[in-house]
């Protein structure tokens, strides 16, 4: 049996896509004016127009993780929320952290205890992180595997993970002993 | 000690700090300028045809480039061949945007190129798109006396081997014998990164595509082909790649799709799939097993038999090796193994970590635990007294197989004596206990590799080698071997990977790569190494003069003599001296098949694992695993465990959550996304104990490395069911084993 699968053109064409307008962020301490339709997201403002690419793309559907970033110190997933509504926003990513010489003590914890293999789902793992601890609710390893829950990790690290945030989170003093 | 000896301890990977600051780069991290973006559109429809693409509706947006489809795309290669990768199986590879007939769901059928990525993605959704849709079948259970045996094709397929002793007669005759059905759904690897293509235009017909491929030359090879390319007009580069599982074994179409629109508008492009369409390019096959197996009176196996059929698409035959593992595994003298496929509207499977023995493996040790209960013995006494000493499917005895040495292991560091046998009876927490456990073998494998090092006069070495690094610690090992080799310090060795300007080395799977690319860095520096002792011989008064190669050593930045370590220069003198600014060498490392022949090489490994189970409302946790690998020379103590790690967490997705739902009416995977197809998350991990048994081993490779991504998913999945069963008493013979299985 077959069967026709069919749909009807918009009437009067199709609608134009929305113009472009300024948009003002403070990136990792710096102010960024981008020149973004409304309809981007912070994901796809950090990467492809501000070049920071450290900030990953792993579902563009808030499932993963991989995009979490610390806007205004709480983490948040930078694929579910529009560039627009962060005007004036201090959004701090993986860059803002450390760089490769000079590790933020998370980010050595992470390589310490080898938190990771591809990497690809670190940086948003390091950004929740760094989040939780902001917030002061890494009291202990069963916590912080919950609230570290909401990364996913296909590789599997998860072991390492917990025990680079225990490692930092003990050392700030917030676990509970 | 030295402290240049660098293999088998547990650096760091050299690579992680570039991870874990955000600046190592991915394939859609590549900045090139004027960058457009392509957005592909899939077919709603598992069969049937594209009557018409509306495609200048959305050309006449501005900001819209192209719509590339059958209907416009230029003359391509004509014959199959040309789309053939290294392991195509048997069959006609998919041709992306070749005609207008639809062959399964999610077929790429359009690509949208604008701007900007947000407009792409808009005009895409507004693309009309016709089809006539014809009727499909997706469901295996429609195919179960339609399966065929396969032809060869695919690179390192093997048929079953054929039948030894009498299996039928041996089970009639058996004291005890069991006989079952095991299933599985399709399964989807899933990497983080999502495929993705930045492919940058250089002028003149050049191209240098960035992709995620565990494979640059695999790729290239490819795009040679299809789109009749010259060597020197493609380059492809992967430096970091973001998990690939054998997702990337492949070129996948989202570079065929960039490729294509970048010739076309002579302007660089990057497509990125959706995590939707991550569904669509490949996955673990839905498989079905029948096992029967028979005792002897003194708990030897007096037959096994095992049977597998899978799905495959109706344009490629894709294989995998599921049954023949089961021949070798166990001493056994009556044994048939049997293996079929099927067709379906659906697009072919793609090798998926440990492909075939991951779900082999779930059949023969769920059956060996069945087996056990039926003739009443302990599930680990019943599998030492089979244990093989032989690989019985090729009669030949095994290069090195610990596998007894990680039962006892990995049974004292779990506790395997607190465990009674009884089903239900075990009770923790207010919740049934149950213990479980689970074997497994995989190929050692060595394969052509070549590699190139250099040293400058200032000391700094650099090797180079077209691999790949997808989490493994290609980097890490890789430096680790030359540092040693040269007796330099990591800090002096930088290992470059992933390039086709760089030799070539093979794709990056199978568990091959620490012993085939590995070999061929260890050669290069020793070549490397031959030349500098010739430099350091040059003088009249050199402490090493007349002295052989295999005389000298490598340690601690000097080169000396193996038996008097007195007589020493330093290396970067001897750099220096010869007034060469640079000093380079090229080698290949092939596998040593005179020493191999009489040899059957494979690692092992075992998975103990602990459950709780709670019976009001049948959830299950998963409160331990010990798993024990053996697998030759671990390179790095620190990767190498996180490997396993990671495989431990992989064979729980496997048992108790993965799983790619069909709707068979339309078709189509239901769950194609994160929310609905669950991977194990953060805190569904408990801890896990990872035991590394050493072998010596110098028949599989120089190294004596066996290579170690594969293994230690396998035993898991079939432990956890295991336990599963102990605690409950239920059987869950249809994986993945969720709460209403068990209610
Ligand atoms: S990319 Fe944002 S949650 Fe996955
Ligand atoms: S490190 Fe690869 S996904 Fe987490």
């Amino acid at each position: 049996m077959s069967q026709l699968l069919t749909r009807a053109p918009a009437s009067g064409g199709l609608p134009a896509p929305v113009p472009t307008g300024p948009v003002r962020l403070h990136i990792n301490g710096e102010t960024q004016t981008l020149q973004l339709a409304p309809w981007t997201s912070l994901l796809d403002a950090l990467r492809e127009y501000a070049h920071l690419t450290g900030t990953k793309k792993g579902c563009d559907h808030g499932q993963c993780g991989a995009c979490t970033v610390l806007v205004n110190g709480r983490r948040i997933n930078s694929c579910l929320t529009l560039a627009v509504m962060h005007e004036d926003d201090d959004i701090t990513t993986i860059e803002g952290l450390g760089t490769p010489d000079n590790l933020s003590p998370l980010q050595q914890a992470f390589v310490d205890h080898d938190a990771f293999q591809c990497g690809y789902c670190t940086p948003g793992q390091i950004c929740s992180a760094q989040g939780l601890l902001n917030e002061g609710r890494a009291h202990s390893e069963a916590e912080i595997k919950e609230l570290m829950s909401g990364n996913l990790c296909r590789c599997g690290a998860y072991v390492g993970i917990l025990d680079a945030v225990s490692e930092v989170a003990n050392s700030q003093g917030e676990m509970v002993k | 000690m030295t402290q240049t000896n660098h293999i088998g301890k547990a650096p760091n990977r050299v690579d992680g700090p570039l991870k874990v600051a955000g600046t190592a780069h991915y394939s859609g991290e590549f900045n090139v300028p004027h960058l457009a973006y392509g957005y592909v559109v899939s077919s709603p429809i598992a069969k049937g045809k594209v009557v018409a693409i509306h495609a200048d509706e959305v050309r006449a947006l501005p900001g819209v480039l192209e719509v590339f489809s059958h209907e416009n795309v230029p003359y391509l290669a004509w014959f199959d061949k040309s789309y053939k990768d290294q392991i195509a199986p048997g069959g006609s590879p998919f041709r992306p945007l070749h005609s207008p007939d639809i062959t399964f769901n999610q077929q790429p059928v359009a690509l949208v190129v604008a701007d900007t990525f947000e407009l792409a993605r808009y005009a895409a959704a507004l693309l009309r798109i016709d089809y006539e849709q014809e009727d499909h079948e997706t469901n295996l259970e429609t195919k179960r006396t339609e399966g065929y045996a396969p032809g060869g094709g695919k690179t390192g397929f093997q048929a079953p081997p054929p039948p030894r002793g009498n299996p039928d007669k041996a089970l009639k005759n058996a004291t005890h014998s069991i006989e079952a059905e095991y299933a599985h759904g399709a399964q989807h690897h899933n990497p983080m990164e999502l495929f993705t293509t930045t492919v940058e235009w250089r002028g003149d017909g050049k191209i240098t595509a960035y992709d995620k491929t565990q494979g640059v030359y695999n790729v290239k090879n490819y795009l040679m082909g299809v789109f009749g390319l010259g060597k020197d007009e493609v380059r492809v580069v992967n430096q970091f790649m973001g998990g690939g599982f054998g997702a990337g074994l492949r070129p996948q179409y989202s570079v065929f799709m960039a490729v294509l629109a970048t010739l076309e508008l002579k302007r660089s492009v990057r497509v990125t799939l959706t995590r939707q369409q991550m569904f669509s390019i490949g996955h673990r096959p839905n498989t079905l097993q029948l096992l029967k197996m028979g005792t002897n009176p003194d708990g030897t196996l007096a037959s096994l038999q095992h049977h597998a059929l899978h799905e495959t698409s109706q344009f490629e035959d894709y294989t995998e090796n599921i049954v023949n593992w089961s021949g070798m595994l166990y001493q056994c003298e009556n044994v048939k193994l049997g293996y079929q496929l099927a067709k379906l509207d659906i697009y072919s499977p793609q090798d998926m970590r440990a492909p075939g023995a991951a779900s082999g493996n779930v059949g023969l040790e769920v059956a060996m635990d069945e087996m056990a209960y039926a003739a009443g013995l302990d599930p680990l006494e019943f599998r030492l007294r089979n244990y093989a000493d032989r690989d019985q499917n090729v009669d030949k005895p095994f290069s090195s197989k610990k596998l007894r040495e990680c039962y006892k292991q990995a049974a004292a560091k779990f506790g395997w004596e607190t465990r009674t046998q009884k089903p239900r009876s075990m009770r923790a927490n207010g919740k049934l206990r149950g213990m479980g456990m689970g074997g497994g073998v995989w190929d050692a494998t060595q394969t052509k590799s070549a590699a190139k090092a250099l040293i400058s006069a200032d000391g700094k070495l650099t090797v180079r080698s077209a691999t790949g690094e997808n989490g493994t610690g290609t980097y890490t090992i890789m430096t680790q071997i030359a540092a040693e080799t040269l007796g330099l310090p990591l800090e002096a060795v930088t290992f470059e990977l992933g390039d086709t300007d760089q030799p070539e080395a093979p794709i990056q799977g199978g568990s091959w790569t620490a012993a085939s690319v590995g070999t061929a860095v260890k050669n290069a520096c020793d070549a490397l190494g031959e030349k500098i002792l010739k430099l350091a011989q040059k003088p009249a008064d050199s402490p090493l003069k007349d002295a052989k190669y295999d005389e000298v050593e490598f340690v601690n930045g000097q080169l000396r003599l193996r038996l008097d370590h007195d007589q020493a220069v330093v290396l970067r003198d001897v750099l220096q001296a010869s007034g060469e600014t640079q000093l380079e060498a090229d080698s290949s490392a092939l596998p040593n098949m005179l020493k191999q022949q009489g040899y059957s090489m494979h690692s092992h490994n075992v998975a103990f694992a602990e459950v709780e189970v709670d019976e009001d409302l049948g959830t299950i946790k998963v409160t331990r695993v010990v798993s024990a690998v053996a697998a030759g020379r671990i390179l790095n103590q620190k990767t190498a465990r996180s490997q396993v790690l990671g495989s431990v967490v992989w064979g729980l997705g496997m048992a108790l959550m993965e799983e790619t739902v069909m709707d068979h009416k339309f078709g189509r995977y239901v769950n194609h996304n994160f929310a609905e197809y669950h991977i194990p998350v953060n805190a569904d991990i408990p801890h896990i104990d990872v035991i590394f048994v050493h072998e010596d081993d110098d028949i599989v490779n120089p190294l004596g490395v066996k290579g170690i991504g594969e293994v230690g998913m396998l035993g898991v999945t079939a432990a956890i069911a295991n336990a599963v069963f102990h605690a409950t008493g239920k059987r869950v013979r249809d994986l993945p084993i969720m709460l209403d299985k068990l209610l």
